[in-house]
């Protein structure tokens, strides 16, 4: 069998990619392992009745013209909306973030009047910064040390991009990529609560805690879906055309410097013009390739790449809602998230624990109840629970067991508990995943959520390495798509969609 | 109060929470329970909303001839509508140009029930001299609930304790839910799978508290008009007063349109006989009409362009609009028709207009513009001529 393009990993990017170069008249084959497609975007029944988005939970960053381009919603794509953030804290009180303005500001009012004011100011300089590094989202990064026209043409746009923001702008856009997220926020807020929930969008997804420099940034990387207002979604419709195959592939073949196809592990060989692996960058250029088609430092860079996991999962059935002592009862608080993010030090204590190879004792954890807003997500009257959990080294001391995990889980119900006392007599089922669990299923390397650590060094014309970061690679005709290239995890499906427009602007 | 609130009152009114409140036919129903009709809106597309839909004009026509009496109105064929149909149709007058659109459910052989936007009892009886048959004004004494979504049929299938998956998209069936005589019809106004549950108004109450009881673990969620108008877009579904006047309101030739001007080709009949205005009808089919009713996309690069030369991200209506807003040949200078009803749909990612174009600039795929305000400036947007529906789930019909 021929193709023209064999794209490598099912996951939502593979898929975009795929669906980008069919929409182009190409003959299109996905190779996936795994029977379903998605990847770590994944809805699965894994207790009878009761679907879960296994791994990733939120899409607020799924980019609206990947969403048009690809006519998703008539797939079955529905994006929801999340109305609310509640924190519990540990005194009982609590602090809500709601869908309506003038609600979110009085609460906030209560807690600080000069923060309910900051707050208004500093979503709107976050707005002006998401809006400063929108472009930089939908754009092949150039190469700063590159004399190449298109480089030139694109840094030269780039510059003329930051100098028109100004200078007030541009300052604060220098301590978003240099700060840690609790210094930054330092500058505008007097209320903890606040501030631990606020950098927890700092920390997602990086082995990083709030007082971590570095982090800042990473809090603008989530807030850059906010413009198009806060969205999850529940379940992924696959990316529609081009034909899904169950199979592994083992070894991307090349000759002279080319890609020729794909071999897959029960020794068929597959013949294209095109590959593309949106595996992350590890499994791409150290498994897929013979080492001896790339570049020496190449290959060093990418073994340098940091992968980290610090996140691990819980999904539980539930036969009721947990009521939470800081708003007791069963509300219009459960159709949004609670963040359990009590204060800075809470979220940076349980960054310490990480930091010497142990799993939070008392974690950070986003729960949602997705069956609050999906009602088909579980039978009627009962419920999901998603928890988002750091930090769960993936080196973990002594490695990860059967009695880790559990140990890890407990630790997780048992700090929803110390909020919500009775919560655990409503669990029916429940399913522990560590790092290395979402490595194993997913294939993800040392389970980071999204494809290699979201850390300035590995960001933008350094994702995955200096001067590979435009989806091409040292081998012709073969490419490279997923959250470890540029712009990174989280911004869902935009690097597919870049890596098939580069594709297909190098007219293969 | 002035105007007064339908059946459902005691339970709508303590639910609103912003106290948004729309007139609709001398009634006031809620514009939105939520502070925003965003959720309200959602639960159409993913779950199941219940909307009041209590103001609408109904009238029972009975009796030997009730058949031949509103088919010597309306443009669809009733007679051969069987028992348990419903029609969505339109009526005009003598010259073919539209007076109104609604429905007919076939309760019996010899009774009907009519639902209209404007007034009616008079034009029923202008039309009525010299049949036999006899017409109520059922208005206020039947109360109605919509409820939309694809959760609908779960919650109805518990509620009246029967199968509806036999019931198909446009036909109706007696049933009783906890006791209380309704009737349930296979319709909506939002494109998705829905049903209308009629019932006599003092029973309206213990309906409403039934449906919100039984489908609370299915994600039922009281919603109000500024949703239904988002989704009444997306399904391509007109608007009387907005998307179009009705012959007996309008106050100059070209405020009217017929029937096959707006999209409704399909329900002018041509197998029966002679009805208000089938003449004028037959002679604009054979020649074309000289307008067509279609679906309008926005162009999201050239309306971020737009907004970007000023600095800005692209502003999206929230919420639906109705106003007539220029639509302009691809070059921009001709005037090629008109958009009454517009807005974002947060399912599609996609920004709609339902316009009305000249037949010769109507094809789809045809590229036009849109005037659209930036910044107190009028600038035009591309658009392209979209078929309708814009969105049509399978479900709505399976």
């Amino acid at each position: 069998m021929s193709y023209d393009a064999i794209v490598i990993g099912g996951g939502h990017n593979g898929l975009v990619t795929a669906a980008y170069l069919a929409r182009a008249g190409k003959k299109v084959l996905v190779l996936e392992r795994r029977p379903r497609v998605g990847g770590a975007a994944v809805t699965e029944e894994i207790f009878p009745g009761f679907k879960f988005s296994m791994f990733s939970y939120v899409v607020s960053l799924l980019r609206p013209e990947i969403i048009r381009d690809l006519d998703l919603p008539r797939h079955g794509l529905h994006i929801l909306p999340l109305e609310s953030t509640v924190t519990p804290m540990e005194n009982g009180n609590y602090l809500a973030a709601w869908a309506d303005h003038d609600e979110t500001r009085r609460e906030l009012y209560r807690h600080s009047p000069r923060d309910a004011e900051a707050y208004d100011e500093y979503g709107r300089l976050m707005h002006f910064m998401a809006q400063a590094v929108k472009p930089i989202l939908s754009m092949v990064p150039p190469d700063p040390t590159s004399f190449a026209p298109s480089d030139l043409a694109g840094l030269l746009k780039l510059g003329k991009h930051f100098r028109g923001l100004g200078g007030e702008r541009l300052h604060a856009l220098v301590k978003l990529m240099t700060m840690s997220s609790a210094d930054f926020l330092d500058e505008w807020f007097e209320t903890d609560v606040l501030k631990a929930t606020k950098s927890a969008s700092g920390i997602i997804g990086t082995f990083l805690g709030p007082r971590s420099p570095g982090t800042a940034y990473v809090l603008l990387h989530h807030y850059m879906g906010e413009l198009d207002g806060v969205f999850r979604a529940w379940g992924f419709a696959k990316g529609g055309t081009g034909a899904v195959s169950e199979a592994i592939a083992s070894r991307v073949t090349a000759r002279s410097g080319t890609a020729t196809g794909v071999v897959l592990e029960n020794g068929d060989e597959l013949a294209a013009d095109i590959v593309v692996s949106s595996l992350d960058p590890r499994r791409t250029f150290l498994q897929l390739l013979e080492p001896d088609q790339l570049p020496p430092e190449f290959v060093a860079d990418i073994r340098r790449f940091k992968f980290r996991g610090s996140s691990g999962k819980v999904n539980l059935a539930l036969d009721g809602l947990p009521s939470f002592t800081c708003m007791p009862g069963v509300g219009r608080q459960h159709r949004g998230a609670f963040s359990i993010s009590p204060s800075l030090d809470y979220v940076e204590h349980a960054y310490d624990d990480a930091k010497y190879g142990e799993f939070s004792r008392r974690p950070y954890m986003d729960i949602v109840f997705p069956s609050m807003i999906d009602p088909g997500m579980a039978p009627p009257g009962k419920h999901v629970m998603s928890i988002f959990v750091q930090y769960a080294p993936y080196h973990l001391n002594g490695g990860w067991t059967d009695a880790k995990r559990e140990a890890f889980g407990d630790a997780v119900v048992n700090t929803v508990e110390c909020f919500a006392p009775g919560f655990k007599s409503h669990i029916l089922h429940r399913q522990v995943l560590t790092p290395l669990d979402i490595e194993r299923i997913t294939g993800l390397s040392e389970g980071n959520i999204f494809a290699g650590e979201l850390a300035l060094h590995q960001l933008f014309f350094l994702r995955p390495a200096p001067g590979w970061a435009k989806f091409a690679t040292p081998v012709r005709g073969f490419y490279q798509s997923g959250s470890g290239t540029h712009p990174g995890g989280g911004i869902m499906g935009a690097s597919g969609r870049l890596a098939a427009l580069r594709i297909l602007q190098d007219g293969r | 109060m002035s105007l007064r609130t339908t059946p459902f009152h005691a339970r709508t009114g303590p639910l609103s929470e912003g106290q948004a409140w729309r007139r609709w036919a001398g009634y006031v129903v809620a514009s939105s329970y939520e502070l925003s009709h965003e959720r309200e809106y959602h639960a159409i597309r993913n779950a199941a909303a219940l909307f009041d839909v209590s103001p609408l004009y109904k009238y029972l026509v009975t009796g030997r001839d009730a058949a031949r009496l509103l088919d010597h109105i309306v443009t669809r064929n009733v007679a051969k509508a069987k028992v348990g149909q419903v029609l969505y149709t339109p009526w005009c007058d003598a010259d073919g140009k539209q007076i109104d659109d609604g429905t007919i459910s076939v309760l019996g052989e010899q009774t009907l029930r009519m639902t209209s936007a404007d007034p009616t009892l008079r034009w029923l009886h202008l039309n009525a001299s010299g049949l036999q048959v006899s017409i109520e004004d059922v208005s206020e004494s039947t109360a109605a609930l919509s409820l939309q979504g694809p959760s609908s049929r779960a919650i109805l299938q518990i509620a009246a304790e029967q199968d509806l998956s036999s019931l198909k998209y446009f036909r109706l069936t007696p049933a009783s839910i906890r006791g209380i005589p309704v009737t349930i019809s296979r319709t909506g106004y939002t494109g998705d799978l829905g049903y209308e549950v009629w019932v006599d108004a003092p029973q309206a109450v213990p309906l409403w508290d039934a449906l919100i009881e039984i489908g609370t673990a299915y994600g039922i969620t009281p919603a109000g008009m500024l949703a239904l108008d988002v989704a009444r877009i997306e399904a391509g579904l007109l608007l009387i007063e907005v998307d179009y006047f009705s012959s007996r309101h309008a106050l100059i030739e070209a405020q009217k349109s017929s029937p096959l001007e707006l999209g409704l080709g399909w329900t002018v009949a041509t197998d029966k006989e002679r009805y208000n205005g089938q003449p004028v009808l037959a002679a604009e089919r054979r020649r074309g009409p000289a307008w067509q009713f279609t679906g309008l996309t926005v162009d999201w690069d050239s309306l971020e362009r737009l907004y970007a030369d000023v600095g800005l991200p692209p502003r999206l209506p929230t919420q639906a609009w109705r106003m007539s807003v220029p639509i302009y040949d691809r070059g921009g200078h001709r005037q090629i028709g008109y958009a009454t009803s517009g807005g974002w749909s947060p399912l599609l990612k996609r920004y709609m207009a339902l316009a009305h174009l000249e037949s010769s600039s109507a094809a789809p795929g045809t590229e036009v513009r849109m005037e659209v305000t930036v910044e107190h400036r009028r600038k035009q947007a591309k658009a392209h001529v979209t078929p309708l529906p814009f969105f049509n789930p399978e479900r709505k019909r399976a």
